[in-house]
């Protein structure tokens, strides 16, 4: 056994600069475990659909696509899950796996054509196919179950041990600890090179093509990516809830994960789960007050958000943070903060 | 045989001529500033509102609601153009999206606040309802009326655009905004009278719409979609884009709900994808 | 910490259980109410709301000699992962006693399974698919299902001479439902449906369907869409493309003619015949009593519809029930109690089946006059009490 060495630099500012971020994915969970208890189900949601909206900025934020159709993988996780487990296979971990991997071969297929068209094109494309999968889930009521939703899910206990309860408890531990595990892979996959080839496709992808960057195959890629967690996204909301409803594929769904997005702010790695949880904590306490005034508020604070905080509320904080702290310590965090309004993607050309 | 695809040709544009006047200020907007106006749908949804609040509260005959349908919503239009998105016109596409989908849901909730959720009905004036036999086929005289507004707005927009000053004007600002300031037009009026008119426009179809299209708060929502396709297909900023786009979709759509009703929109959508795959500018649209 | 917070969970449970008990001698009722306040559907939960209000007020407030409390969850029209979401919430956090309200079949199906694990006793307000009833022993129906509406509509077509049909329904589980069982009454009394659509759910165009069915001339149609815009839609279409000058006679079920929204739809519903359980001008004393207290409570604008009655029939069975168990709230015991309830209601009498804890009910057939001024569904023949028939089948 080799002699312990001091951890090398680059190991301990790692340790300093994500201690904090560590800290808080260990604190939130258990702060909710032991003083809100009966927020269980609340909590798990924004877990999975913070989840969806990561999956959202990949494309969004990062690679600068634009997609009203995300809610067709989240659905495709969902119902694979979701059929696995009526048709007899509840173990959750391997229905996670395969639904991951049947929507990013979905992802896979129809990144073809989302990337070879911009703009509003490609708005419409992404839009057209998410309501081409709704109309198929919808038609095929004995598969899965139409409007009615998909019934008789059985999902077996996490790990052989864990099994779902009514509180809602193995639900939320085990959607926060998939959560983790791809908010750590994402992050990897934003800090790699393929990240930062992500960024600069979405700055300026004439120039990306112009040193060589293979566009069209980078935006593929990031698709399929977010393809792949917004699968696990639907499949944790279809496992934990244990029913597959037609929403999860619907065009709503798919502009409430951008409004999300957008709320908590793009391009930053945190927007999506603040957002989500604004979003839906805001919904499940406004909702009960009065539900005209959930719509009507919601609709003013999107305005708000665009007038006077485009980088959504992680944008409010940084600027909170640079007021209050203007020696800041050397950033680690990545360059240009991003608002809402990266360049649209015009590379695409094969 | 041939009777029944006239008559649902027929149905078929006549549900685009609607299409056509409530996209065609959309996709003047979107081409033309380059502003992805999502709430388009419920300046439509306003025109039709305007229209039975007149008619239930007012007794005003149904065609009277019409101009004035579409001067309110073309007045409130400039208002929001030069308090809201006269500020957006630089930002991204996503900031308008989330901005005006944003407007569309206070919209939605204001409505609802004030009129319920419910339908409004609508009465047509006696002339205007029933069918008439033309050339033996029975043809329904409220259809009729829209393709002939739709033709009459589609040819008062082609002629505006082309022949008059203000279109050559409109036509400047489109093809170089800087340049057209250099000459001294004033390019941010242009935009917003041409706002107003699209919107206008928009209004008027609403409240034309009623008896086809329905009318209730959640409106907007509900046809986005339609109006995005009409758009998209027709190429932004193309008259006859919208138009024959708008044919199609109505025409499509007629046929598939008479002929393969199972299938539903499943057609329309696929269609879309394909031609946008084929023409992701439009069938008309200019590559700018 | 794992195990910690599995216990404290434990004990949680325990606690509600517990506390279900604990809270009937706590002299509160706490019922929750998952229905539609907002959205295109948002009347259905406002004449839910209205039903429930004045039992309460008709009863000061208690039942079974405990204050009441409602909490209402809102999910927007059909959202079984919300209804599902919300019902674990109503009995882990508002810790209700009972479940109700439930508008939309998908919604009612979502809390089968959540209802069951909690054993809380749950009282259907409207959905009407037959199965919701088999899908869990705790829950119980006091609104109707399709099949029930629509087999009789089959039978009295056929006393009175109508031998072919051509159906028309909306595509959706309840449309299905109700294309199959008037289907399986209509032919086994001799009849042919000689052709069928089913029409998209959000269609606000008939225009090509009526079309359809005016160049196949068949002697009638019978159509099935659920109450609001597509039925006042597809009676313009009728209208407009002059079917009736074609000679098709026009049936359906009473969600064409649904009392909120008669007045809306227009003189196009004249002289429609249809099949229901509820007529807002049903001439009995309950009922003129019912709407006359409700105008004073909730004012003109809203008329009562079958929403509003079930709602009240609904507080009234689970009033009964408690009667029966003394106030005891446990499931099985109130599950017992509801089974083989009577109650004169509205509408006319009603029973909930001891077997099948689904409702038995008088199905009126009514033709659409105007009276005073308003349009109503005047009442001229009925089947009295109708089980469901899909049930009956098996």
């Amino acid at each position: 056994m080799t002699p312990s060495c001091p951890p090398s630099t680059a190991e301990a500012g790692w340790l300093r600069r994500r201690g904090g971020e560590i800290a808080l994915w260990l604190a939130v969970p258990l702060a909710v475990a032991l003083f809100l208890p009966e927020y269980y189900l609340l909590a798990t949601h924004v877990a999975a659909l913070g989840l969806f909206a990561l999956s959202l900025d990949l494309l969004v934020g990062y690679a600068g696509l634009l997609s009203l159709g995300h809610a067709m993988f989240f659905g495709i996780g969902a119902y694979t899950a979701g059929l696995l487990s009526v048709h007899g296979w509840g173990e959750p971990i391997s229905g996670l796996l395969i639904a991951a991997l049947v929507a990013g071969l979905v992802g896979f297929i129809t990144s073809f054509a989302v990337v070879r068209v911009q703009h509003l094109a490609q708005l419409m494309v992404t839009l057209g196919f998410g309501l081409l999968v709704f109309e198929a889930a919808n038609r095929a009521r004995w598969l899965t179950g139409g409007d009615d939703g998909l019934q008789g899910m059985d999902v077996w206990p996490v790990l052989g041990m864990f099994e779902f309860d009514l509180f809602g408890q193995t639900a939320f531990f085990y959607t926060v600890a998939v959560l983790a595990l791809c908010f750590i892979i994402a992050t990897r996959v934003i800090d790699s090179p393929f990240g930062l080839t992500l960024e600069g496709l979405r700055e300026n992808p004439k120039r990306m093509a112009a040193i060589g960057t293979p566009t069209a195959a980078r935006l593929r890629q990031a698709y399929v990516f977010a393809a792949i967690f917004a699968g696990i996204a639907g499949a944790l909301m279809a496992q934990t809830s244990q029913f597959v409803a037609l929403e999860t594929l619907s065009f709503g769904l798919s502009a409430e994960v951008l409004i999300m997005l957008l709320l908590g702010g793009a391009g930053r790695r945190y927007g999506g789960l603040v957002g989500a949880a604004v979003f839906v904590i805001a919904r499940d306490l406004l909702s009960d007050l009065n539900p005209q005034y959930w719509q009507f508020g919601v609709g003013g604070v999107m305005v708000l958000v665009v007038l006077f905080a485009p980088g959504g509320v992680l944008g409010i904080l940084r600027s909170l943070r640079q007021r209050l702290m203007p020696v800041a310590r050397a950033s680690t965090a990545k360059a240009a903060p991003v608002t809402a309004t990266p360049a649209t993607n015009k590379g695409g050309a094969a | 045989m041939l009777a029944i695809l006239l008559t649902v040709l027929f149905d078929g544009l006549a549900y685009g001529m609607l299409l056509f006047l409530i996209s065609i200020g959309l996709s003047v907007t979107m081409g033309m500033m380059g502003f992805v106006n999502l709430a388009h749908g419920a300046f439509a949804m306003f025109g039709g509102y305007v229209a039975t609040t007149l008619m239930q509260r007012a007794g005003v005959p149904f065609l009277v609601t019409l101009p004035v349908a579409f001067a309110l919503v073309a007045l409130a239009s400039i208002v929001v153009e030069r308090l809201l998105y006269q500020r957006l016109y630089r930002r991204g596409p996503l900031d308008q999206v989330l901005f005006t989908v944003g407007l569309t849901f206070m919209s939605v909730a204001g409505i609802t606040w004030f009129y319920g959720p419910s339908q409004q009905p609508v009465v047509l004036p006696a002339f205007l309802q029933g069918q008439v036999s033309i050339l033996g086929l029975e043809v329904g005289i409220f259809r009729l009326f829209l393709v002939a507004v739709g033709l009459l707005v589609a040819a008062a927009v082609v002629l505006g655009v082309e022949r008059t000053r203000f279109g050559a004007k409109i036509r400047a600002a489109v093809d170089n905004p800087v340049m057209a300031t250099g000459l001294g037009i004033n390019v941010g009026g242009v935009f917003a009278l041409t706002f107003a008119i699209g919107s206008g426009l928009a209004g008027l179809g609403g409240a034309l719409g009623i008896q086809i299209l329905g009318l209730t708060p959640a409106f907007p929502l509900k046809y986005l979609v339609l109006f995005l396709i009409v758009v998209s297909v027709g190429g932004l900023g193309s008259v006859g884009g919208a138009l024959l786009a708008a044919c199609v979709v109505g025409v499509i759509d007629m046929m598939t709900k008479y002929f393969l009703p199972e299938i539903g929109s499943f057609i329309i959508y696929a269609v879309m994808v394909a031609l946008l795959m084929w023409r992701p500018h439009g069938l008309l649209g200019k590559k700018s | 910490m794992m195990k910690k917070a599995g216990l404290l969970a434990a004990l949680a449970l325990a606690g509600a259980s517990l506390a279900n008990v604990a809270v009937a001698a706590d002299d509160t009722l706490r019922i929750g109410v998952i229905a539609t306040f907002s959205g295109p559907y948002a009347d259905y939960g406002r004449q839910f709301d209205a039903g429930i209000q004045l039992y309460l007020k008709d009863h000061d407030g208690k039942i079974a000699g405990k204050k009441v409390e409602i909490v209402k969850k809102d999910t927007a029209g059909p959202g079984p992962d919300a209804a599902k979401r919300f019902a674990q919430e109503l009995i882990v956090r508002d810790k209700v006693n009972f479940l109700t309200g439930l508008d939309f079949s998908p919604n009612a199906y979502a809390v089968a399974p959540i209802v069951t694990q909690a054993k809380i006793p749950t009282v259907v307000m409207n959905a009407s698919s037959s199965a919701i009833t088999t899908s869990s022993p705790y829950i119980a129906r006091v609104s109707f299902t399709v099949q029930q509406d629509s087999a009789p509509m089959a039978q009295w077509m056929l006393k009175n001479g109508i031998k072919e049909t051509y159906v028309v329904v909306a595509d959706y589980a309840s449309g299905t439902d109700a294309h199959n069982a008037f289907e399986k009454a209509f032919a086994a009394g001799g009849g042919k449906v000689v052709g069928s659509v089913r029409t998209p759910m959000n269609n606000p165009d008939f225009s090509a369907y009526v079309q359809r069915i005016k160049d196949e001339k068949p002697q009638s149609v019978f159509f099935f869409f659920p109450s609001g815009v597509m039925p006042p839609a597809f009676l313009k279409a009728w209208k407009e493309r002059g079917l009736d000058e074609a000679g098709i006679k026009l049936f359906a079920t009473g969600e064409a003619t649904d009392d909120s929204y008669l007045q809306a739809t227009g003189d196009v519903a004249l002289g429609l015949i249809t099949s229901h359980h509820y007529s807002y001008a049903h001439p009995s004393e309950l009922n003129k009593k019912f709407v006359k207290n409700f105008y004073a409570a909730f004012g003109k604008e809203m008329r009562p519809s079958y929403f509003a009655i079930t709602a009240y029939d609904g507080m009234a069975a689970i009033a009964g029930a408690l009667e029966k168990t003394k106030g005891d709230v446990s499931g099985d015991k109130v599950m017992e109690a509801l089974k083989g309830l009577k109650l004169e209601s509205p509408r006319g009498p009603i029973e909930i089946d001891a077997a099948t804890r689904d409702i038995v009910q008088t199905v009126y057939i009514r033709k659409v006059e105007k009276v005073d001024g308003e349009l109503v569904n005047v009442e001229f023949d009925k089947f009295e009490r109708v089980k469901d028939p899909a049930k009956e089948a098996q």
